[in-house]
Order: structure tokens, then C-alpha cells, then sequence
């Protein structure tokens, strides 16, 4: 009679992320971004390389909404094709990551003993070398083009994914449903699919956001060295790097591509942190409670 | 109870969360030397109720109206709405705060001077000689053995009781007209329980202070309260002296809480044969733990040559205080932690040397014999998968009932068993309460039809009414199935309401090992007679 359910009043995490303006911005923006890169080779108006020399490096008008680069390449096609691009090594990247290092987390945090020791100081050795510094190493060895520049770019976060997945796991495995799975002769495989991984996907869904946006600006920047997507295939990096000479003649031709930029990772911030958001219990207490008034 | 000018007085008091009302028009009054108890159950709204009239309710979305106002000396405060900056001089000056978790209360960095003549620097700006004199004479004045040294120490060095005692002694600092506990024995070992209660007791009456004292155990508000207000729901159902709320009840809600309570010196469990066999014997049970300590690696010595049996059908109670191993037990039979020494033979089967050498398969089946509950109904189950698949979890495991439809059926009786409704497959952990959570926990258990059920503090976190039912559920099915069980506890009531034989436990080793029935009518050791003598009586302390 008086056994009362303690915290009936949880609110759905889809309800919620739908209850929070800024997330909601943010997904809109992503999915305009993705349908974009999805259909930029049909909805681009012109071709990626057709070349227009008397139209050259003219400003933002009706014909060219984002105008025309040095070669009277249409900016707007470009600026299409390249968020596709961008879009593409970015997510093969994240995943590689995640799958990876994921798995070296949850395993080191599962095990304990002398796989943790090892597997994490391999993390740590990856940690210690800058980001861009390692995807240059890499990039050096393998050859620039798209193929690496994923790679490249996976394992440099891949030892972030190995940190949040073993910090998660660690705290889900002391856990006393763990202990009774466990008392009970449940196997390991089993352990690890029904109980530990759910239960760490959260914080790993919102790294995983983040590591997106900074993917896509790892992306820019390797191009922008000419170590990424090569020419003539259009990235955001390349560019802006081929604007350089022009700034002061054809602002758009640096604007639009580094717009580019600027909204998808912002979206996938904003989207990561309202994932945070929802997936923290603390935030989540005083996000139902702002509902509810 | 006096007839003086109370030192706070809530009139009609509302809490909501957001539409959501949690307290709904309570009033109440505290008087200088006196102690208001409030009780109720989990989520009854009795520390949103006080958190609330003394200001510090800090909830997101929480609507508070009605009038609580700090009368003793001078012009009324009102404190519900107040500004920030009034608050901060009432709150650690007039009125002081004791919570539950001395553990989490008390700032592990800071040694204990700087955090006792914190609130007095703030009120007061003493001299640094002045707040090390105050800081010393509160220390000696809630019973710290060596003040002195004490008050170089860091929060770690000191147990559960003296951290609470800590608690008060900052609570105190600056002569307070109101001290709010909230829950402060909860946590804490009956023995120390009963003298936090006793300490509490003579600094009101040497401080002149008023107390608000909040607690779910009726037993502890019997030895401290002189008035008591019952909440359920939001609403005080109930506002009397404790005597009138203990001997004549005038509310069914009150007369319900004072039945639920397990008391000392009720009836035991039915009796079983006396030719029942044995099930479970333990022989020299040795348990050591490698920890590290800062002055290098070192052992705890958890279970010392432990010794029991357990009869066929019979309930063996393990009682002890926190750190008395008696856990340690529980996970050395389950094999969640090795055993050192000794051997366990359950009905002919050696259960370390299955572990150790017996094979993947026998120490499988093993594991199908010997079912486990824990303590706590919200960490015991995943919280991101359905009953049906916690319940399901050891029949997948151990291709029990197979098939889809088959294994479904089982549930639902399992369910059954328990007494849920077969509804309840599909609802998620966070949707049950703490009664029903616990249920599923020993649906759970039963799926592999253990010969052998390990109970350790399962009823322990959940309201003396819940406990109730889930006790009566125990019995029940203890009967209809023959079951035996190991149930470890601390609450000597609880042990002698399902007991046929008791274990008492202190660090590591059996004090006293006796049926049930002789041990709580006479018992021989020390140590037991003093867990039996800090249990609150059944009567509160102003009847006697």
C-alpha cells in the first residue's frame, strides 16, 4: 500500500532531447548536413571541376549563389562535394574508433589485471603524441588519400574511446547485478552484451559526437596541409588553402568552405552536449523537473 | 508538550515539484528542549518538509508556500522565502544540520579544527586562539577520545560513529536554538546507533537546544522524540507525544507503521522437524583480503576458522556490524571471493574444491544450487533491461525452459511466486518500487530452484512495512518449497522473526552459535547481550 514507486516520473530520453531547443537545432542542422552530402552530386548545380576561366573568381550572385573560384569553378557545388567528403572520412573514422578502441576498453576495464596494464599504457603511449602530429607520421608512412587520411584520423581517437569505454566499465562491473550475473554462472560474453555494454553506451554515444566534429576539423586540417582528400576531389581543408592567395580578391571563396566547417561541428558539439545532457543523471533529474514546471 | 514560545513554528506548509505535490499543509512546532520526531517512509516528504521550512530546500523546480518562522529570541525570522544572505546567517548560527551519510558530510581534505570553526568564522569571526579553544571543548563535549589529537585528524582516520559525532559536535559550534537530523543514525551500527541517540539526548539537555529528529525507524524516535508527527503522503496523519502515538494510536496509518515493526522477543519462524538433515556445512571457513594500504601492501583478515551448519528447511540468521565479515561469507559460498581455508559441503558436494578443480561444468551446476539476494533493490537489477530478462537471465544461462513460449511461462510464474502480477514482464526497474524490485530479485534467484538461499541484508533498505510483506513472502516460501536460507543481517528483530539457529559474527569470527530460541531468551555472550540491549525497545523511552 504505502510501497510507492520511488521515481515514477521518468521522462523518455527521445522526449526529452525533443524538449531542449538547442539539440533539437542542432539534429535539424545534422540532417539537413547529412541529406546534403548524401544528394550533393544530384542536387549540385554545376559540376565539381567544370572549369569556367571567364567566369573566374566572380562574387555571390544569382547563377553562382557562392560564387566562383579562380577557375570559375562554381563554390557552391565544391562547398556540397566536399561536405560530403568530409562527412564520409569523419564518420569511417569515428567508427574505426569506436569499434576499436571500445573494445580494448571495455576489455582492459572487464578484466583487470595485466590486459588492463598493458592495453591501457599502449593508450597512454598514443595519448602522448600531439593529434595532428600522429596523423602526420602516419599520413608520411602510408601516402596521403582518403583511405589514410581515415585511418589516420581513427587511431588518433582511438585511445579516447579506450579511456571513456574502461572508466565506464569499471563502474558498471562492481555493480551488484554484475556480482549476481556472475554468482549466478553467467558467462562473460554474456555479462559483457547484456549488461556492461548498455550500460556504458551512453557516455560513449556522447563522445562520439564530439569526436565527430573534431574528426571533421582533423579532416580540414590534414587537407588543408595537402595530406588529405587529394585534388582535384574538393575538401573543405583544400579549399580553403587554395583561397589563400585570393582573400583579399574573393572573400567567399574562404568564407563558404570554412562556414561549412563551423556548422557541422557545431551541430555535432551542441548535439553531444544535449546528449550529455540526458544521459547524465544529475543533468537529467533537473532537466525533467524544468519540464514538469 | 511545553507551554513555552516554540523556537520554530511551520504553519501549513506546501512543497510541489513542478504540479507534482510532495508535502501538502503540514504544521508543526518545536520548543526549546524538546525534540519533534518526524517519521514516515520512503518518500513520505518528511525531509522535504524540513529542508524546506529551514530554507535549505535546493530542488530544481520546487514551489514552497506557508510560513515557517524562527521565533526564539528577538523578532520572528521568516524563513520560507528569505533571501540568500538571510538564510546564510541563520543556517550553521541559529540552526545547525546533522545528515545521514557522516561519510559524505565531512570534506576529506580539511583536519577536523578547520571544519568545526568553520561555521564559527563565519558567524561569529572568533580569534584563531578562541575557535581552537571552542573547536576543542565541542569535541570533548560529544565524547571523542582524545580531543586534542583528534583535532589534527583527517575525516579517514575516524570511524562511522565518531565522524557522526564530529557531525554534531559542528552542528553545535555556534550554540544553535535548533539542531535538524536528518536520518543521523541510518547508517551507523545499532551499538553506536544507541549512543549517538544517548549523546544527543544529554547535550539537549546541557544546550537547552530543540531537535528535529527525522527517521523511518519508529524504534528511534521512541528513545528520542518527546512529541511526533507521522507523515504519509505529504500529510501528517498524526501529532502527538510519543506516548499517546505509541500506546494509543489514533490513526490506521500509525497503528499499520507500529505493527510492521520486527520487535525483539516476538514470535520465531515455524518450526521445522527435528530429524531435518544437513544441508550446508561449513568447516574452518577462512577468508583474507590484499589491500593496499599507504605503508605498503598488507591482508584483512575477513573471516577467521568459521564454523556452521545449516539444516535442511531452516533458516540460519548471521548477525554482525558492519566490518564483521559477515558479507565475506556470503561471497566466499558463491564464490565471488576465494576462500583461503576450510571447506563447505553442500549436501555431499565439496564447494572450493568444485571451484578450484572440479571443471567449467560442475562449478556451473554448482552455481545453479546456491542463490544469492543482496541488499540493495536498486543496484541489484540492470537498469536497462526488462524484468522478463533479468528473471530470464539464469534459465538462458543454464537452458532452463527453453523455447520462447516455455521460458515465458516460467517467468510468469516465477512472478507469480513472488506475488507480482505477470504485467510486470515488461516493465523496466525504474518503474518499480523498492518492495517490488526486491520481489524480482528473489524471482530471480528462485529460477534455478536453488537448494540454498543466500539472503544478505535483503530486506535491510527497504520501509519497515515493505519489510514486512517481504519477510511474510520469505516464510511463505520457505514453507511451500522447503527452502533453506542463510539470511545476514544486523537487525537482531528482523533475525529472530526468520531464524531457527543464529550465528553472531564479530571481526571475522562466531561470538555465539546457539538456536535461536535460547539465544534471544538468555544469551551467554557479551557482545551479543550488548547488540540485544541497543536494539530500541518496543515501548518508546518516556513509557519506561
Amino acid at each position: 500500500m504505502t510501497d510507492r514507486v520511488l521515481d515514477g516520473g521518468r521522462v523518455g530520453s527521445w522526449r526529452l532531447l525533443a524538449g531542449n531547443p538547442v539539440t533539437v537545432v542542432s539534429a535539424v542542422a545534422l540532417t539537413a548536413v547529412l541529406v546534403v552530402a548524401l544528394t550533393a552530386h544530384w542536387i549540385a548545380p554545376y559540376g565539381i571541376n567544370e572549369v569556367d576561366v571567364p567566369n573566374a573568381l566572380r562574387g555571390p550572385s544569382g547563377a553562382h549563389w557562392f560564387g566562383t573560384d579562380e577557375l570559375g569553378r562554381d563554390v557552391l557545388s565544391r562547398v556540397l562535394v566536399a561536405v560530403q567528403a568530409s562527412m564520409r572520412v569523419a564518420l569511417v573514422s569515428v567508427v574505426f574508433a569506436v569499434v576499436v578502441g571500445v573494445t580494448t576498453g571495455v576489455v582492459a576495464g572487464y578484466r583487470g589485471g595485466w590486459v588492463d596494464t598493458v592495453f591501457m599504457r599502449v593508450v597512454d603511449v598514443m595519448f602522448a603524441f600531439p593529434v595532428l602530429l600522429l596523423a602526420l607520421a602516419i599520413v608520411a608512412v602510408l601516402g596521403p588519400g582518403v583511405t589514410t587520411t581515415m585511418l589516420a584520423i581513427g587511431i588518433v581517437y582511438t585511445p579516447i574511446f579506450a579511456r571513456v569505454a574502461r572508466a565506464s566499465t569499471l563502474g558498471v562491473t562492481v555493480e551488484p547485478y554484475v556480482q549476481l550475473s556472475r554468482a549466478m554462472g553467467t558467462g562473460s560474453p554474456y555479462i559483457l552484451a547484456r549488461h556492461v555494454l548498455p550500460n556504458v553506451a551512453g557516455p560513449l554515444l556522447v563522445q562520439t559526437s564530439l569526436s565527430l566534429a573534431f574528426a571533421i576539423l582533423s579532416e580540414a586540417a590534414l587537407s588543408f596541409l595537402g595530406l588529405g582528400i587529394q585534388p582535384p576531389e574538393p575538401s573543405l581543408g583544400r579549399m580553403i588553402f587554395d583561397s589563400q592567395g585570393f582573400v583579399t580578391l574573393a572573400w567567399w571563396m574562404a568564407v563558404f568552405p570554412g562556414a561549412a566547417i563551423f556548422v557541422v561541428v557545431l551541430a555535432f558539439n551542441l548535439l553531444g552536449d544535449g546528449l550529455r545532457d540526458v544521459l547524465d543523471p544529475r543533468q537529467r533529474t533537473m532537466l525533467e523537473a524544468r519540464r514538469k514546471q | 508538550m511545553s507551554a513555552s514560545r516554540p523556537v520554530l513554528s511551520v504553519t501549513d506548509l506546501h512543497v510541489g515539484i513542478g504540479r507534482q505535490p510532495i508535502v501538502r499543509g503540514v504544521s508543526l512546532a518545536v520548543h526549546r528542549e524538546a525534540t519533534l520526531g518526524i517519521v514516515g517512509e520512503s518518500g513520505s516528504g518528511k525531509s522535504m518538509t524540513v529542508l524546506a521550512a529551514t530554507g535549505l530546500l535546493d530542488a530544481p523546480g520546487a514551489v514552497v508556500s506557508g510560513s515557517s518562522a524562527l521565533v526564539s529570541e528577538g523578532d520572528p525570522v521568516e524563513l520560507i522565502g528569505a533571501s540568500p544572505r538571510a538564510l546564510r546567517s541563520v543556517h550553521g548560527g541559529r540552526i545547525g544540520f546533522v545528515f545521514q551519510d557522516p561519510g559524505t558530510s565531512l570534506n576529506p581534505l580539511l583536519r577536523l579544527e578547520r571544519q568545526i570553526t568553520e561555521s564559527l568564522e563565519a558567524h561569529r569571526r572568533p580569534t584563531r586562539r578562541e575557535a581552537y579553544a571552542r573547536a576543542l571543548e565541542l569535541l570533548d563535549a560529544v565524547g571523542l577520545p582524545d580531543p586534542e589529537a583528534k583535532l589534527g585528524a583527517y575525516p579517514h582516520q575516524l570511524s562511522g560513529g565518531q565522524r557522526q559525532r564530529v557531525m554534531i559536535a559542528i552542528a553545535l559550534a555556534c550554540d544553535p536554538e535548533l539542531l535538524i537530523a536528518d536520518e543521523p543514525t541510518t547508517s551507523l551500527d545499532v551499538t553506536t546507533q544507541a549512543q549517538i541517540i544517548d549523546l544527543v539526548r544529554d547535550l539537549q539537555r546541557d544546550f537547552g537546544t530543540a531537535v528535529v529528529w527525522i527517521s523511518h525507524d519508529l524504534g528511534v524516535i521512541g528513545q528520542v522524540a518527546d512529541d511526533v508527527t507521522v507523515l504519509h503522503d505529504g500529510t501528517a496523519v498524526e501529532q502527538a507525544t510519543v506516548l499517546d502515538v505509541f500506546e494509543r494510536p489514533q490513526q490506521p496509518y500509525t497503528r499499520q507503521l507500529l505493527e510492521a515493526r520486527p520487535l525483539v522477543g516476538e514470535n520465531g519462524p515455524s518450526a521445522i522437524a527435528d530429524d531435518a538433515g544437513t544441508l550446508l556445512e561449513v568447516v574452518g571457513l577462512d577468508v583474507r583480503f590484499p589491500v593496499t594500504t599507504p605503508v605498503g601492501p598488507s591482508t584483512v583478515h575477513a573471516v577467521k576458522a568459521l564454523s556452521f551448519q545449516i539444516r535442511r528447511g531452516a533458516t540460519l540468521g548471521l548477525v554482525g556490524e558492519s566490518g564483521s565479515g559477515k558479507s565475506t561469507v556470503a561471497a566466499a559460498l558463491t564464490g565471488l571471493v576465494r576462500a583461503d581455508a576450510g571447506r563447505a559441503v553442500l549436501d555431499g558436494t565439496d564447494v572450493f574444491t568444485v571451484r578450484r578443480s572440479g571443471g567449467r561444468r560442475a562449478e556451473k551446476a554448482l552455481r545453479r544450487r546456491i542463490g544469492l539476494v543482496l541488499q540493495d533493490p536498486f543496484s541489484s537489477l540492470n537498469p536497462r533491461i526488462p524484468v522478463a530478462a533479468s528473471i530470464g537471465e539464469p534459465l538462458v544461462v543454464h537452458g532452463l525452459a527453453d523455447g520462447r513460449a516455455a521460458r515465458r511461462a516460467r517467468i510468469d510464474e516465477l512472478l507469480d511466486l513472488v506475488g507480482l502480477e505477470p504485467s510486470f514482464a515488461s516493465r523496466y526497474p525504474h518503474e518499480l518500487s523498492g518492495g517490488q524490485r526486491q520481489r524480482v530479485s528473489i524471482a530471480r534467484a528462485l529460477a534455478l530452484e536453488p537448494e540454498l538461499l543466500i539472503l544478505d541484508e535483503s530486506t535491510a533498505s527497504l520501509d519497515v512495512s515493505v519489510q514486512a510483506t517481504v519477510l511474510e513472502l520469505l516464510a511463505d516460501l520457505q514453507y511451500r518449497f522447503g527452502l533453506t536460507y542463510l539470511f545476514i543481517g544486523h537487525d537482531l528483530a528482523v533475525i529472530q522473526r526468520v531464524s531457527h539457529d543464529v550465528l553472531v559474527m564479530r571481526a571475522g569470527e562466531a561470538v555465539e552459535y546457539r538456536p535461536a530460541a535460547e539465544l534471544f531468551a538468555a544469551p551467554e555472550d557479551e557482545y551479543t547481550r550488548a547488540l540485544l540491549a541497543a536494539v530500541p525497545p518496543a515501548r518508546p523511552r518516556d513509557a519506561v
